[in-house]
């Protein structure tokens, strides 16, 4: 039986196909930031309890750094880099600028991955519920209140706010 | 992380034939993958067991059935766990991050390893982690250790909300293995420490679970699940408590009580069932049922508050269902 500390993955990030040879012990999230050169997404604690690491696979927010590389064989994954459209951003990275919604803006990146599942899974009928939700994604400089704000914003002109 | 060789099984022999050539099962990894890299597991092998057909909820004519890879979050939101069996879809949605319920596999969840500090630091002693080597946490930061189903060898807590309510509603696991199935009682699933705190479950080399049922019964609509936590979400339980009730014109006709939080593995509390079954719907009959709850309970130097919490944690889930309580007709 094969004993390889290597594996093979064929994966789709940000809508291209990927194919990559990787130690087995690589990570999503180091797969992305060191052999994609996919920087926007973060390595906070790197053991899933702050949640910079946000990215979307199969449409679902995750961990990226409690996600094997290899466990993602033919997913799709959406990092922050795949979410703009025609060089426009993100309504909701839009949304971050006008409600001033970060400080040193390093969890940013998956407050806002997180902020998008949150408002596709309609969790937005309240503050109290996008901050339930979102409560995997912490801010050490606080700024909780923008980012609920932005997020509630976004989805209200969605059409989203249930 | 020490080096592994991975692979993927489409089939339950793949994963059997991989699991006994030294393979360690991983389904969403959120535990494991997070012990590997603390150096606490060391598996050689990892078999990613995703692909199997484990993932459907069904309600079966007896029985809510859930496949062991159904993710956290999905089974939080199907509609009829949500309606026949709300204390499993409260307790799922009370536990971790959106993300890690995205992630985590129901089966994987039931074999989460403790909380314990001194068991997720390599460099301290522990009995589960090493066994022999003593425990730490006995005469060290214990606030939130155990403090039922304790042994002088282990005070660790299971970290299971889910298995709370599971165990409560006389939840069973089907296990899989080579020579075909078997079905257990999840409250019999689990072994408490004694002088073996690092066996911690029944299950046997190779052995996978696939499913999880859940017995219907009048009671389980009227479930619930209460958890104390030190932040309000994304925290581990301080005390908590699951409690079904079946009531007819103000009796209680039948009662599940389990507890988390506070013991070493999912605490069924039948002797606390006894004490309300038959009982009149009230304050008096809570807090009296309530009180035994602790009865027996060892307190640590720092989480003796447990056992005024724990009975309160029961009453308050008691007195949540019995405003949802409606007379038969």
């Amino acid at each position: 039986m094969d004993s390889a500390t290597t594996s093979q993955v064929q994966l789709t990030v940000n809508g291209k196909p990927v194919t990559l040879e990787l130690d087995t012990r690589t990570s999503l999230l180091d797969m992305l930031r060191e052999h994609l050169g996919l920087t926007g997404t973060k390595k906070g604690c790197n053991q899933g309890a702050c949640g910079a690491c946000t990215v979307l696979v199969n449409n679902r927010s995750v961990n990226a750094c409690l996600t094997l590389a290899a466990m993602c064989q033919g997913a799709s994954v959406t990092t922050i880099e795949g979410i703009s459209e025609n060089g426009r951003l993100h309504p909701l990275q839009e949304a971050f600028i006008r409600h001033d919604a970060m400080q040193c803006g390093y969890c940013t990146p998956g407050q806002i991955m997180s902020g998008i599942a949150c408002i596709q899974a309609g969790e937005t009928y309240s503050a109290h519920a996008v901050r339930e939700f979102m409560s995997g994604n912490l801010c050490r400089c606080g700024a909780y209140q923008n980012i609920v704000a932005a997020v509630l914003e976004v989805a209200e002109q969605a059409g989203g706010r249930r | 992380m020490m080096p592994f060789a991975f692979q993927r099984a489409t089939a339950l022999a793949d994963a059997f034939a991989a699991a006994a050539n030294r393979g360690r099962y991983v389904a969403g990894g959120t535990t494991l993958v997070d012990l590997m890299r603390e150096g606490v597991e060391t598996p050689e092998r990892l078999v990613d067991i995703n692909a199997l057909p484990l993932h459907e909820i069904r309600l079966r004519p007896d029985h809510l059935e859930i496949g062991a890879l159904a993710r956290m979050a999905q089974v939080a939101a199907n509609a009829d766990v949500m309606r026949l069996y709300p204390a499993i879809s409260q307790a799922l949605l009370l536990s971790a991050s959106a993300q890690l319920r995205n992630m985590a596999s129901m089966g994987g969840n039931l074999l989460q390893r403790t909380r314990c500090p001194y068991f997720r630091d390599v460099t301290s002693a522990c009995n589960k982690r090493e066994p022999g080597s003593g425990c730490p946490a006995r005469d060290g930061v214990n606030r939130l250790h155990a403090i039922l189903g304790t042994s002088e060898h282990c005070v660790a807590t299971h970290a299971s909300d889910v298995a709370v309510a599971l165990v409560a509603l006389d939840a069973s696991v089907r296990i899989a293995s080579p020579e075909g199935e078997r079905r257990i009682p999840l409250e019999q699933f689990y072994r408490v420490p004694g002088d073996t705190p690092h066996i911690e479950h029944v299950l046997r080399p190779g052995e996978l679970i696939v499913a999880i049922e859940v017995p219907a019964g009048p009671h389980t609509e009227q479930s619930t699940y209460v958890k104390v936590r030190d932040r309000q979400s994304y925290e581990f339980a301080v005390t908590s408590a699951a409690v079904a009730l079946a009531v007819d014109d103000g009796r209680i006709l039948d009662a599940r009580v389990a507890a988390g939080g506070v013991a070493t593995v999912p605490w069924r509390m039948r002797h606390v069932e006894a004490a309300l079954i038959g009982q009149p719907l009230s304050a008096s009959t809570f807090r009296a049922a309530a009180r035994l709850s602790v009865e027996g309970a060892v307190p640590l130097t720092f989480n003796a508050f447990k056992i005024e919490l724990l009975p309160r944690t029961l009453v308050r889930a008691l007195e949540t269902l019995e405003t949802l309580a409606v007379p038969a007709l």
